[in-house]
Parts: structure tokens; sequence; C-alpha cells
């Protein structure tokens, strides 16, 4: 078997080229038939900017979720919101040149098995996986089935992850690495954490694969500073609070695009 | 590194009820599935956990606590008329009469404990009943700690009294007001919080569920039921060892502890679910709040809500080793509705003199069904947990009584 540190997927390999072009990397979140018309919030995004999109797959009980994320899941689930469903709207969509990164709780992809649920994720398009509850120790029970799939899995690594473990995950995970910004649930944040500059930093140190900032980034001042530090950003609550108060795909294209640029004004000179 | 590479320990006999085996596993249940955010706090709290469980100090300093603070031992208790009424030998371990009132009171003073050698100044925990909030704001006076409790909305309706009881024990009752606003939402709601708060507090899970060790480090406080209930059956019956051994399951805590005594004895366990919080009886293969285990889901993996007259079994899961002696078929999950644990606390108090709680009330229904069936025959003996006192109940009591 090839050593799969070589063997970058399609969602690294297009974070890759983007990032060594200088760009700060952008990947909103959307929270999967949040609305009825929920996939035009994905052709916003692609058309602010966004270098890759993570759908949420609701679930009932999300334990690393603060109260916007959590209000969106009921929203999603009330309007009865499945994996199932959600992976279908996304299989009706034409490609739209930006990576599709789903992000749920390990129950719903132990609900089908995770073979079953990595293929599924890989016909509706699919590139990549997020499951904050699966933490490194536990993801040998999906990793070679994502891989054998197509999906890559990636890993979270937080301010209190020790160093030898940081390398592990960055290691293991796949399209990037997420770093938790903080110690705390997601959710929007009055300023960037001073742990994220630091943990940025200590996964640097051990890999070259992109690292995106996640967890309270809800401003283009945050994002630009956490380009300092980052190859990018991930933000959710702050879009979902927009959805949540009635922002429909245009605003949603209007806010992001603040980030876009607040992103490409902080930016490294090309690799 | 030891949580990314398996440990060496030597692996526990399957349904001994000895330590779990490498990464927490119970078979094919436990783990450690916590956000990345959380490993290290749960490293820690294991680490700290083994070296205290073989210190002598720490066992002595516990013990002593629960024999001055907590009231321990506590008696094994005849039920002499409602044995007669049954034909079976009916005996009560009498969690009842702990300090605080409930089995509770064990997990969080050897938690508590725990935290004072971590240097930790806080206690986090979720309550469902509010015995294991009242039990940990009362440790956390004892010790001088603080005291932070998340508890449903719903629950702090149903169990006025032990919210009261937690603010006058100086402890921060946080309502909980997302899913179904009960035990289930309460430990999301303690764990969110935890995230943001390891440097200086500590989260007193209170039953065998959560990440590793939790669910292996609070059956251990626990075993102080079977262990002392295995020495009072050797003096009190002829046969030594119950037939049965029998108790209330929500996430199993009293039952985790009462099994541990006779894991090596030839007893039969029964663990008494309620009829809407089967978690062990009827729940599926998933993963919820740190530990992989048997949940009440419903087509779509999503966690359904648990309905229960008893708010400690409200929960839609089962510790994961409750969910391996299942498999093994050591012990067996059995379910009572809320009527028959209604009309078991009232049969309780009526011929024994005891108002049990509404959760210890399931695991009598089910004697009291069991020996109306034949099922336990006449003259066996059955030793069962009466995991904590009635008075928390009373008004739930007052209307459907």
């Amino acid at each position: 078997m090839t050593n799969p540190t070589l063997t970058a997927g399609a969602v690294e390999r297009h974070l890759r080229a983007r990032r060594d072009t200088g760009r700060g990397l952008l990947m909103p979140f959307v929270t999967g038939r949040i609305t009825p018309g929920w996939t035009d919030c994905l052709r916003a995004f692609a058309a602010a900017g966004a270098d890759a999109i993570e759908v949420g797959l609701p679930f009932s009980d999300p334990t690393l979720d603060g109260p916007t994320i959590q209000e969106a899941n009921d929203t999603a689930l009330a309007r009865g919101a499945s994996a199932r469903r959600i992976l279908a709207d996304l299989a009706e969509l034409p490609d739209l040149g930006v990576p599709l990164v789903a992000s749920t709780y390990y129950n719903l992809v132990l609900h089908d098995g995770p073979e079953a649920f990595c293929a599924a994720l890989r016909r509706a398009g699919v590139g990549g996986l997020i499951v904050p509850d699966l933490p490194v120790h536990e993801a040998g029970e999906l990793t070679d089935v994502a891989a054998a799939a197509g999906i890559e899995l990636v890993l979270l690594a937080s301010p209190a992850t020790p160093q030898p473990r940081l390398e592990e995950i960055s290691r293991r995970s796949r399209g990037f690495v997420y770093a938790v910004s903080l110690m705390g649930t997601t959710g929007e944040r009055d300023t960037l954490a001073a742990s994220a500059a630091e943990l940025t930093a200590r996964i640097r140190r051990g890999t070259d694969r992109p690292v995106l900032l996640g967890f309270g980034i809800s401003t283009p001042d945050q994002a630009r500073e956490a380009r300092r530090h980052a190859d990018g950003v991930v933000v959710g609550a702050a879009v979902m609070r927009r959805v949540l108060d009635g922002a429909g795909p245009g605003d949603l294209r209007a806010f992001l695009a603040t980030l876009r640029q607040a992103l490409d004004q902080e930016c490294d000179p090309p690799r | 590194m030891r949580d990314v590479l398996p440990r060496s320990e030597p692996v526990a006999a399957a349904g001994t009820m000895g330590e779990p085996q490498a990464r927490g596993r119970f078979g094919e249940y436990g783990g450690r599935y916590a956000p990345e955010s959380l490993v290290e706090a749960c490293r820690e709290v294991e680490e700290t956990f083994r070296e205290a469980w073989a210190d002598p100090g720490f066992r002595g300093g516990l013990a002593r606590l629960l024999a001055v603070h907590a009231g321990r031992p506590t008696p094994l208790t005849p039920a002499w008329r409602l044995s007669r009424e049954l034909g079976v030998q009916l005996y009560l371990k009498r969690e009842d009469l702990t300090h605080t009132g409930s089995h509770k009171i064990n997990n969080v003073l050897g938690q508590a404990l725990l935290a004072t050698r971590m240097g930790r100044r806080r206690l986090i925990a979720e309550t469902g009943a509010g015995q294991h909030g009242v039990a940990t704001a009362t440790a956390a006076a004892l010790l001088g700690l603080e005291a932070t409790v998340f508890m449903g909305e719903r629950d702090m309706e149903r169990q006025a009294l032990n919210v009261f009881r937690m603010r006058m024990l100086g402890a921060e009752v946080v309502p909980v007001t997302t899913g179904s606003r009960t035990l289930k939402d309460a430990t999301s709601e303690a764990m969110r919080h935890w995230v943001g708060a390891t440097g200086d507090s500590h989260y007193c899970v209170g039953s065998v569920v959560g990440p590793d060790p939790y669910p292996w480090m609070v059956r251990e406080f626990q075993r102080v039921i079977g262990d002392e209930a295995r020495g009072q059956c050797a003096a009190e019956l002829r046969t030594g060892v119950p037939d049965h051994v029998v108790a209330c399951v929500g996430g199993g805590s009293n039952a985790a502890g009462t099994f541990a005594g006779f894991a090596d004895t030839p007893a039969r366990f029964v663990g008494v679910e309620a009829e809407g919080g089967a978690g062990a009886a009827r729940g599926r293969l998933g993963v919820l709040h740190g530990c992989r285990s048997l949940f009440l889901q419903d087509d779509d993996g999503q966690i359904t809500e648990a309905h229960s007259v008893a708010a400690g079994l409200d929960y839609p899961g089962v510790g994961p080793e409750h969910a391996h002696l299942r498999d093994l078929g050591r012990a067996r999950y059995v379910t009572v509705t809320d009527d028959e644990a209604v009309g078991a606390a009232v049969r309780l108090a009526r011929t024994e003199g005891i108002v049990p709680a509404l959760e210890s009330a399931h695991a009598l229904a089910w004697v009291i069904r069991a020996a109306g069936s034949g099922e336990l025959p006449a003259g066996s003996t059955v030793l069962m947990t009466l995991s904590g006192r009635g008075d928390k109940d009373i008004s739930t009591l007052k209307e459907l009584v």
C-alpha cells in the first residue's frame, strides 16, 4: 500500500493549490436543510469565493456546539432534516467547483455503519468529513473505510492537545487540520482567542498540511488576524445566526465577501 | 501517547467487572469519544484515579468520609412482611439511608476527593432527579469547593425540593432549556461547560456513562454498595449469596456498584429500566456523551427523548458496561411501567414502612411482578438495592396515588 501521507485527496489538493498561490482559505458552514431553499446558500458561498464548504448534518445532541448551531440543528430537525435527505439534495447540485465537507457527530456515522455512511457521502459528491466527537485515538474504525471511499477524514486539534498527540493528529488528518481556536464550544466571540496563534504554530511545526482555524471567527477583523497564523478560517455560527435571523443567499454572499476581502488583504507571497 | 497507543494492562476476563480492556472498552462498548478539547482532561482524570485508587491513603480517606459523613455502612434490611406476601426472601440494601438520601453520595465523595487531588476548585455536575446534584453540592460544601449543577428545566419543576436543597448548600443551579429539558440535555450542557472550564473544574459525572474513565471509575466508587452487601448477605443468608441481585437502571450506577460485589458469584443480575427509557432493553448501538453504548434512537439516528415518572431514569441510554453484561448474558435488563413503579412504592410504604424513590420502586416493581409470575421461584432469595428515599417524589406521588 502506498504511504497515505504522500497521496493527498481531492479536498487537500484543492486547498493546497489555492493556499500555495498565497490565498487565505475560507470555509463557510451551513446546516443542511435549515431552510427550504438551503442549497442556494451553497451557491452563494461559492460565488463569494469560498474555498471549501462545510455542510452540517444535524444531530439531536450536538455536545460541542454553542447556542447558535444548536438552534440551527433544532430548526433543521423540526423541518424533517436527516442525513439521507440532505445528501439527496446535494446529489442534485451541479458541481460548484468547491469541495464539500460534511460535518456531523459520530452517532450518525455509526447508525448506518461507517462503510454505508461514507459511500452515501461519496454518492452525494462530498469529499471530506469532520466528526467532532471522534478524536484521533478512536478514529481507526473510520479512517481506512473513509479513505477507501474517497472521503478525507479531517481531524481536530485543540489548544489542550499535547505536542506528540498533535503530531499524530496532523499526520493522520486528511484534507486539512481543523484547529479549534479556543477551549469552548462553537459560537461567535468578540475577539480571536490568544490560544489560536500558539496552537497553529504548534501544528505547523509538524506538518505542511493546510491548517484552518475555526470556532469563534465571526468578523472580517478576526478573519484577518486568524490568517496571520493559519492558512484560513472556518466560519459557522456567524453565518448561521444570520440565516436564523432571516438572511437570504444574497445577504450571505455579501457577508462572506467581507471575509473574503479581509483574507485577501492579509496574503502571503505565493509559494 | 497513551491515548494513541493501546495500553498493555492485562485484559480482564469478560463479565467479571474488573478493569476495562484497552482504550476503556467493555467488550465493544465504552471508549473515549470526547471532543479533542476534553481528551487531555479525561486522560488526567484517569491517571489521577489510577494513582489514587492504588493509594491506601486515598482509599482510607474516602472510607472515613463515607463512614463519618455519609453514614456507611448502610444496613441490609429483610423485608419481612412483603417477603411473606410475595413468597420470596427479599433483602433491601438501604442506600436510601445514606446522607443526602441516595447512593449518589458514594461516587461524589470519591470524585470530590479526586478533584482536590488534581487541584481543582470547582465541581461541575448534571442531574436528573436532583440526587446527584444534591450529593455534588454536599461534597463541594464539605471539601470547600464550588459547585455548578446543570438541570433540565422540566426536572427543576418536578424536583423543586432538590433545587432548593442544592442552592441552600451553596451550589449554582443552571436551568437547561434545550431539547427535552431533562437529564440528557443537562448532560450535554455540562459537557459543553466543561470544555471551557477544564483548567479549574472537575466534571463530576453522576452515572456509569461518559468518556473513559468515567464508566469504570464511577462503578468503582459505587462498588462499596455491592461489597458491603456481599458481606452482609454472607452473614444473613443461609445460602450466603442471593439467587438474584436486582437494581434499577437509568445510566446504571447503583446497579453497576451492586453487581460488582457479586460478579464472581452465581447470583443472577437483573437491571430494571423504565418502560420509556429502556436503553439496555431496547437501545441500539451509538455514541453519546462520550461513550459507545446502547441508545434509544429513531430511524435517522437521532437520539429520542426518554419518558419516565422517575426523573433519574429519564435517560435514553445505558452505561457501556451494562450493554456488555447484556451481550454476555451475565445480566438481564427488563422494563416496568410508571404505574407499576408507583404501585410498588405504595406497597413498600405500607408493608415495610419505607417510602422509596420512584427510581428504586422500579426495581421493586419487577420483583413483585416476577414473584407473581413464578419467574422468581417460591423461596428464592433476592437482594434489591433500594437506591434512594422517596421524599423528593412526594409531590409527584401526591398527584398519582
